[in-house]
């Protein structure tokens, strides 16, 4: 049993607890699964200067804060205690890509040469790290959701909205990927 | 009881879901940057198959609270505000994806690899909050 639990899960049994934390939330407090809001919720609470969008009661929707609390804490209790040390068994055709832009160390779920505060000081690092956050807090806001706001609670919910919002998600992140962060990769 | 009246342990019980989703995110590899770089190459299936059956089980879930009525622990009715549509979804939507190619995260998965132990994800978080609270501060004059 342990040694299963070890290994890398598959996408079914993930796919099928992620999606039973939808009506999870819902039982337990009528909750909707969002988790990008939990940024505005802490410029609400630690830097609202006066901006509209910041001006509404966080301290109602703090479940939330204690939501992303227990993914901290269960991402270092799997790590700690549910882990092997095989590194991530990887597509070959990313490997030989990524062995061209001298990323070659798969051990870590991140790539080291480019997730460490030495990287920071490196042109890539810093876009990669500083630029894609800025992109990631800006756009899900704008966008009123992220993964689980929209790809999961609200298609689960059939809303169209969420929809047009998955299918942006996955163009803006095809161009990147195959488009730009080659060229970025590279540098 | 009043919400307002509600002890900081009440919440407890969504951290408990938390941990569950923080568990789920490392032990299937939804957190590596490796994994999202397949995802938008094309080269694997596993992150469409981990997206897709959520969706699968959470619509399921919804539609049968729906149609039997089914109550919150308290008692309440079950209410899922809808989203409306603006035109956010579209540029927001395009310059999250940019973001979530280029971090080989979303937010969820931020918050797992702080916990997962690479401390220098704190910085993209920090960028994370200082890209929503530039959102906030543009977002009467930005295209909706």
């Amino acid at each position: 049993m342990i040694e299963q639990i070890q290994q890398p899960w598959p996408w079914y049994i993930a796919g099928i607890i992620i999606g039973l934390i939808v009506p999870a939330l819902l039982i337990l407090g009528n909750k909707v699964f969002g988790i990008s809001s939990n940024l505005r919720h802490i410029c609400a609470a630690c830097f609202p200067a006066g901006i509209n969008y910041f001006k509404y009661d966080w301290k109602k929707e703090s479940w939330n804060l204690f939501f992303v609390g227990g993914i901290f804490v269960g991402a270092y209790m799997a790590n700690q205690f549910l882990m092997t040390d095989a590194p991530i068994a990887l597509s070959p055709a990313l490997q030989s890509e990524l062995a061209g832009y001298g990323l070659t160390n798969y051990a870590y779920m991140l790539p080291h040469d480019l997730f460490s505060f030495a990287s920071l000081f490196t042109l890539r690092g810093f876009i990669v790290m500083v630029v894609g956050g800025f992109l990631v807090g800006f756009g899900t806001r704008y966008a009123g959701g992220c993964t689980s706001g929209h790809s999961i609670m609200g298609l689960s919910n059939l809303q169209w909205p969420s929809l047009v919002a998955t299918i942006c998600f996955m163009v803006g992140g095809f161009f990147m990927a195959n488009i730009i962060l080659p060229w970025i990769l590279s540098l | 009881m009043k919400k307002e009246q509600q002890p900081f342990w009440y919440h407890l019980k969504y951290a408990a879901v938390g941990i569950v989703f923080g568990i789920v995110f490392v032990k299937a590899q939804i957190i590596s940057w490796f994994r999202i770089q397949e995802m938008f190459r094309l080269q694997s299936f596993h992150m469409f198959g981990v997206i897709g059956t959520a969706v699968v089980v959470g619509a399921i879930s919804v539609f049968l609270i729906k149609k039997f009525d089914i109550k919150t622990l308290d008692g309440e009715k079950i209410v899922i505000p809808n989203k409306v549509f603006d035109k956010g979804q579209i540029y927001g939507g395009l310059l999250f994806g940019f973001g979530w190619a280029l971090t080989g995260a979303c937010p969820g998965p931020l918050f797992a690899h702080i916990g997962a132990g690479f401390y220098a994800v704190i910085v993209v978080i920090a960028s994370a909050v200082a890209g929503t609270w530039t959102y906030g501060y543009f977002s009467e004059k930005l295209p909706h």
